[in-house]
């Protein structure tokens, strides 16, 4: 006897991140998931957009590794509520880590929060935080062809962004290629490429985070209006 | 990686359905594993051997069935499968078209047996 079911494997986790995602627009908050490999330059992305922030922004930060809370401590230093969320092993974050350390971080809206998750192209991108969008990155240092072998992430990803851009005369990365390959995968994948080292392109990384707070705001104001 | 995780909620779920059947027993899960899930079915099947050896769920079967990226063509409205990352539509040849499949990772049904006779 067949007994029909269809429900999602991750429906717990899916009904978690549709209660943050309320809670996100209820307060007014832009959240944006960063996804990528070890080592890419996520902590040192957000190193230089937190020093680029001033004092009175509203932004918070939820790092997440296996072991150590070293990305924490590098980012606490601009001033900003962080916290970092040791998996103990587990190589993602999911909705319930989210929930937990904001409620223990207290951070409310009106506001940016931004998650780093855990350095890995897989599993991250199956489960959902919530998020507003989610921000791939891809490193100079690595192949073009990372789009062609982890599909999955850079087609629900909404922009992926090229870092280490200062290390360009050094190796053999061919960016047209690395987004060639992103385009097969998600035609519509918003790109850009920047140094979060010599802070070259940084400017359009910020203007695309304040365009789309901008926009989850006027959202959230039609709605709760 | 996280197959373990996903091994894990897929067995939830079957010990929820299974509460709503007292007396019967779970035959076998049938799940829906898109391409682009990030889900890799050997590591699933591998995981869910590993977490039911041994539990009363040890013959407890998993159905896995692989569903390809699909798009669905903005023009002509024709629905094809992505082969080698071919996203043009292979009737008009339009490069316009949005995905409606290979994302799945759903528990699709449970196969379940009438018995209450114990052995």
């Amino acid at each position: 006897m067949r007994e029909v079911v269809e429900k999602k494997v991750l429906s717990e986790n899916d009904r978690l991140a549709g209660e943050l995602r309320q809670r996100y627009s209820e307060q007014d908050i832009l959240c944006v998931n960063l996804i990528s490999s070890p080592g890419s330059g996520k902590t040192a992305l957000l190193e230089r957009t937190l020093a680029s922030f001033t004092e009175s922004r509203r932004v918070a930060v939820l790092t997440g590794d296996i072991q150590t809370d070293n990305d924490a401590r590098r980012l606490l230093r601009f001033g900003f509520p962080v916290r970092q969320i040791v998996t103990g092993g587990t190589c993602h974050l999911d909705a319930r880590m989210i929930d937990r350390h904001l409620n223990e971080l207290g951070f409310r809206g009106p506001g940016l929060l931004l998650v780093e998750n855990v350095g890995n192209l897989v599993c991250p991108s199956s489960y959902d935080l919530g998020e507003a969008a989610k921000v791939v990155l891809l490193s100079v240092t690595e192949g073009e062809d990372k789009p062609l072998k982890y599909p999955g992430i850079f087609h629900r990803a909404s922009l992926m962004i090229l870092t280490k851009t200062d290390l360009l005369p050094h190796v053999e990365f061919n960016p047209d290629l690395a987004l060639e390959n992103a385009r097969k995968v998600h035609p519509e994948i918003d790109y850009m490429a920047l140094s979060s080292w010599t802070g070259d392109g940084f400017d359009q990384w910020l203007r695309w985070l304040n365009a789309l707070q901008h926009k989850v705001q006027q959202t959230a104001t039609a709605i709760n209006s | 990686m996280h197959e373990i995780g996903i091994a894990s909620s897929i067995l939830e779920c079957v010990e929820a359905e299974a509460r709503r059947h007292p007396g019967t027993q779970v035959l076998a899960v049938g799940v829906r594993i898109g391409e682009l899930s990030n889900v890799d079915k050997d590591a699933l099947d591998f995981a869910f051997e590993a977490l039911t050896r041994d539990t009363h769920r040890e013959n407890l079967k998993l159905v896995v069935e692989w569903c390809p990226r699909r798009q669905k063509c903005l023009v002509c409205a024709e629905e094809f499968n992505v082969q080698n990352l071919e996203l043009s539509c292979p009737k008009c040849g339009s490069d316009h078209s949005a995905c409606v499949g290979g994302t799945e990772l759903d528990i699709a049904y449970l196969e379940l047996e009438e018995s209450c006779a114990k052995s």
